[in-house]
C-alpha cells in the first residue's frame, strides 16, 4: 500500500513540477493550462485510515482500490496511540478503525461522527452478536465490560449519549471481532491446560506473560481470580475500587514471586516471547498464535472453561469529514462489509461482522474449518497463501457458536479508570 | 555610546538572535506549556483548563499518609536513580578507558577518527531491532545460556540475563558509553603531552600521572559526558521497558502510562517532577566543575 501511496504522490508531485516549470517557461505555458483540469478530474479518492496494524492489510487496500477506486492511506498506531490521536489530532485522519471499549473516551470528546445505519447496505445482516448480544441461534453471550451492544447507538447525530434502544446513528459500524484467550506452548507444558487459573500457577514461574495495556491486563487477572475461586466480580469490566485493589494485590504478589517473564504490548513482541520459549503461557491474539505456528513451533490458542475475553472493532469517521469524503467513507464501509474483506478476516482467525457475505466469498471447506469447527477437508491456507494447517486439523476452540457463545467479558474502560491507572503504576513499581 | 560600539552591539544581538529564537520556540515555550498543563484538571478524555493541583496530588498520592511504606513515586524514583547511577559508573569507567586508549595509544589521526566512528555502531540499528537481537543472545534458550549449560557451568538456563535490571543496565551501557567517550576524548587530546612527560620525569608512576594529571584535566569532559548519560537514563522508558520486560518502574514509564490513558495533566506533572530531580543532579555535578570556565 505504501508503494501505491508513494506512486500517487510521486505522480502528482511530478505533475505539479511540470506545472511550475511551464509557468516559468513561456513556451510551455499552454501545457500548464491544458494539464490542470486533467489533474483535477483524476484526483484520486483517498481516505486516511487510522487504526492498529491488525486490520491494515496491504491486500485489503489493494483489493479495495481495484473494486472502488478508493485509495486507503494507512496510519498505523498502537491501540493507545489511536485513541490519543483521535483526541489530539482529529483532523489527521478520515476513517477510524477502533475498538468499542475506547468509545467511552472518544464519543464524549466529540471528535468522531456516527455513521447513518440507513446508508449501510448490509446493516440488517450484521450478526446479532453486535446488535442484541446473542448468537445467530439465539444464545445470549456474556455482557461484562464494554460489550458492543451497550455502546452501538447514539441518541442523535450530534449526541454524546449512548442510546439503549436502536437508532439510525451507529457509533462504529461493526467489522471484526474475536474471542481472546491464553496462548500456550503444548510442547513445553506437556499437560492439558483448561483454566485461566494456570496463568498464575507457580508451575509456570518466570514463563507467563500478560498484556501491558492496564485495562486489559487487569481483566485477564480478574479471570484468574474468578477461576481460582478467590472472588466473584459483578462486572470484571467495571470494577469498584475495592475490587481493583484486590485484583492488583494478587497480580503484585505474582509479580514479586517472579511469575511473569515480561509484559507485551506489541503483536510482534508476543510472537517473539512465545516462539523463543521465554514464555509458555500468556494472553495472546489469534493471528499471533497463527504466526508462531507458521514458524513451525507448536502453539495453541487454548480454550478455557471460564470462557473468553472478547473484543470487537468497527468504523466511524472523523468530525472533519464531510461532503464527497463522507460519501467515499460510506462507499468504503459498504465495500468492507460486502464479503471479500470479511472472508479475508475470517481466514486470519477473526470473525466478520456480516457472516452471509463472508461465507459467499469463502470455499465451503474453509467455512467448515473456520466457522463450523469441522476437521479441515483440505490444507488450510492463510490469506497470503501460507500453509496454516494440514488437512484433518480442527480449529482451537471449535466452531463460531462454541467460541463466541463462551464469551465471559469484553475489553473495557472502567468508570474507575483513573484510579486503576495509578494502581497499575504502583504494581509496576512494586 | 559611540556609533561604532552601537553597531557592534547590534551585530552581537543579531548573531545571537537565531539561536535564541530556536531556544525560545522549541524549548522555553513547550516547557512553559508542560508546566501550565500540569496544573490543569482532566477527565477521561480531555484536559480541562482550570487551575487544579490534581496532577501533583495524584503523583504524590500516599507519600505522606502511607509512611513508613514508600509510595509509588518514591519507589519509582529510587529505582530510576539506582539504574542511572549504575549506568553512570559503568559508562564512566568504560568510556574513560576507551577515550584514554584513543587519545594516548592510537597515534594516527585517521585511526583515531575511524575508531571513534566504530563507537557509533550501537546507533546503527533501531531500538526494536536491538531488542529482538538480545533475545537470541541472552534469552532462556539463547546463545549464552546454551554455552553455559553446554560447558556444564550451570545445570539450567540462567534467567536473570534477560528482562532484568542486568539486561537494562547492559543495554543502556551498550548504547550510551559513546556519550562518555566523545567528550572525554575531546578533553584528553587537548592535554599537552609535555605535561605527561614532565610528570614522568618528576618520577610519577603511571597511576600517579593518571590521578594527578590526566583526570583533573579531563574533568570538563567527564562532567559533560555524565550530564548526557544521566539525563538520558533518567528520562528513558523505551530501553527500560523493552529490556526490563515492562516490569521495571522508571520515571519515564510512569509518564508514558498516563499519556496512554489520556491523562495529560498527570503526565505533565510527572514530567515537571522528573525535570526537577534531573536538574538537581546536574546542579550537583556542575558544583564539582565549572564547565564554562574549563572550556
Amino acid at each position: 500500500m505504501t508503494d501505491e501511496t508513494n506512486k500517487s504522490t510521486g505522480l502528482s508531485r511530478r505533475t505539479l513540477l511540470k506545472g511550475a516549470a511551464s509557468v516559468a517557461g513561456v513556451a510551455a505555458g499552454s501545457g500548464a493550462i491544458t494539464g490542470f483540469p486533467y489533474v483535477k478530474s483524476a484526483e484520486p479518492k483517498v481516505l486516511r485510515y487510522l487504526g492498529t496494524a491488525v486490520n491494515e492489510g496491504d491486500d485489503i487496500a489493494k483489493k479495495c482500490f481495484e473494486d472502488t477506486g478508493i485509495k486507503l492511506e494507512y496510519i498505523t498506531a498502537t491501540t493507545d496511540d489511536v485513541s490519543k490521536r483521535v483526541i489530539t489530532q482529529p483532523n489527521s485522519f478520515d476513517v477510524l478503525d477502533t475498538e468499542y471499549f475506547s468509545l467511552k473516551k472518544l464519543v464524549p470528546s466529540g471528535n468522531i461522527l456516527p455513521l447513518d445505519a440507513k446508508k449501510i447496505k448490509e446493516f440488517d445482516n450484521i450478526t446479532p452478536v453486535f446488535t442484541k448480544g446473542q448468537l445467530p441461534n439465539g444464545k445470549k453471550i456474556g455482557d461484562q465490560g464494554t460489550a458492543p451492544w451497550k455502546v452501538l447507538y447514539l441518541e442523535g447525530k450530534d449526541s454524546k449519549t449512548f442510546s439503549k434502544t436502536p437508532t439510525d446513528f451507529v457509533t462504529l459500524i461493526p467489522t471484526v471481532y474475536n474471542a481472546d484467550t491464553l496462548g500456550t506452548r503444548p510442547d513445553l507444558i506437556k499437560r492439558p491446560i483448561s483454566s485461566w487459573a494456570e496463568l498464575l500457577n507457580p508451575e509456570f514461574k518466570g514463563k507467563a506473560s500478560i498484556l501491558n495495556i492496564p485495562s486489559i491486563g487487569i481483566m485477564d487477572a480478574a479471570m484468574v481470580v474468578e477461576a481460582t475461586g478467590q472472588y466473584k466480580y459483578a462486572d470484571k469490566g467495571n470494577m469498584t475500587r475495592a475490587e481493583i485493589d484486590l485484583t492488583m494485590k494478587i497480580l503484585t504478589e505474582a509479580k514479586k514471586a517472579g511469575q511473569f517473564r515480561a509484559f507485551w504490548k506489541d503483536f510482534n513482541e508476543s510472537v517473539n516471547l512465545m516462539a523463543s520459549g521465554e514464555t509458555v503461557i500468556q494472553s495472546m491474539w489469534s493471528p499471533a498464535v497463527t504466526k508462531v505456528r507458521s514458524m513451525g513451533i507448536p502453539c495453541i490458542f487454548q480454550p478455557l472453561k471460564e470462557g473468553y475475553r472478547s473484543w470487537a472493532s468497527g468504523f466511524c469517521v472523523s468530525k472533519a469529514v464531510s461532503g464527497a469524503k463522507s460519501e467515499w467513507a460510506y462507499e468504503f464501509v459498504n465495500w468492507f462489509l460486502s464479503g471479500w474483506a470479511g472472508a479475508y478476516l475470517n481466514r486470519q482467525g477473526y470473525y466478520s461482522a456480516v457472516l452471509s457475505t463472508a461465507k459467499a466469498n469463502m470455499e465451503a471447506y474453509e467455512w467448515a474449518y473456520w466457522m463450523e469447527g469441522k476437521p479441515a477437508e483440505k490444507d488450510i491456507k492463510s490469506p497470503t497463501g501460507a500453509l496454516l494447517e494440514k488437512a484433518g486439523a480442527v480449529r482451537d476452540g471449535g466452531s463460531y457458536d462454541d467460541r463466541m457463545g463462551n464469551v465471559a467479558c469484553w475489553n473495557a474502560v472502567m468508570d474507575e479508570n483513573d484510579y486503576m491507572v495509578r494502581k497499575w503504576n504502583e504494581f509496576i513499581a512494586s | 555610546m559611540t556609533p561604532s560600539t552601537l553597531t557592534r552591539h547590534m551585530t552581537a544581538w543579531a548573531q545571537a538572535t537565531p539561536m535564541a529564537a530556536v531556544f525560545f520556540f522549541f524549548f522555553i515555550v513547550p516547557l512553559a506549556l508542560v508546566v501550565m498543563v500540569s496544573f490543569w484538571d482532566y477527565n477521561d478524555y480531555e484536559m480541562i483548563p482550570t487551575f487544579s493541583g490534581r496532577g501533583y496530588t495524584e503523583t504524590f498520592e500516599g507519600c505522606l499518609t502511607r509512611l513508613p511504606e514508600m509510595c509509588t513515586m518514591f519507589k519509582t524514583y529510587t529505582k530510576t536513580v539506582k539504574l542511572a547511577a549504575m549506568v553512570w559508573v559503568l559508562t564512566l569507567v568504560i568510556g574513560f578507558t576507551v577515550a584514554y586508549f584513543l587519545a594516548f595509544h592510537v597515534r594516527s589521526k585517521t585511526w583515531q577518527i575511524a575508531l571513534s566512528l566504530v563507537c557509533t555502531i550501537p546507533f546503527w540499528t533501531s531500538n526494536v531491532i536491538r531488542m529482538i537481537a538480545w533475545i537470541p543472545l541472552l534469552g532462556r534458550n539463547g546463545l549464552i545460556n546454551q554455552g553455559l549449560t553446554g560447558v556444564g557451568l550451570v545445570d539450567r538456563p540462567v534467567e536473570w540475563l534477560l528482562f532484568s535490571e542486568f539486561s537494562v543496565v547492559l543495554a543502556l551501557v551498550h548504547l550510551f558509553t559513546f556519550f562518555m567517550v566523545i567528550p572525554i576524548f575531546n578533553s584528553m587530546i587537548r592535554i599537552d603531552h609535555a605535561l605527561i612527560e614532565a610528570a614522568r620525569d618528576a618520577g610519577a608512576t603511571g597511576w600517579q600521572t593518571l590521578r594527578h594529571v590526566v583526570i583533573p584535566l579531563c574533568k570538563p569532559g567527564i562532567v559533560i559526558g555524565s550530564i548526557f548519560v544521566i539525563t538520558i537514563v533518567m528520562g528513558d522508558f523505551v530501553t527500560v521497558g523493552v529490556m526490563g520486560g515492562q516490569q521495571i518502574a522508571s520515571a519515564g514509564k510512569v509518564v508514558q502510562t498516563h499519556l496512554d490513558a489520556l491523562q495529560f495533566p498527570v503526565a505533565a506533572a510527572n514530567a515537571v517532577v522528573l525535570l526537577g530531580v534531573t536538574l538537581v543532579i546536574i546542579a550537583a555535578l556542575s558544583r564539582l566543575v565549572d564547565v564554562r570556565k574549563e572550556l
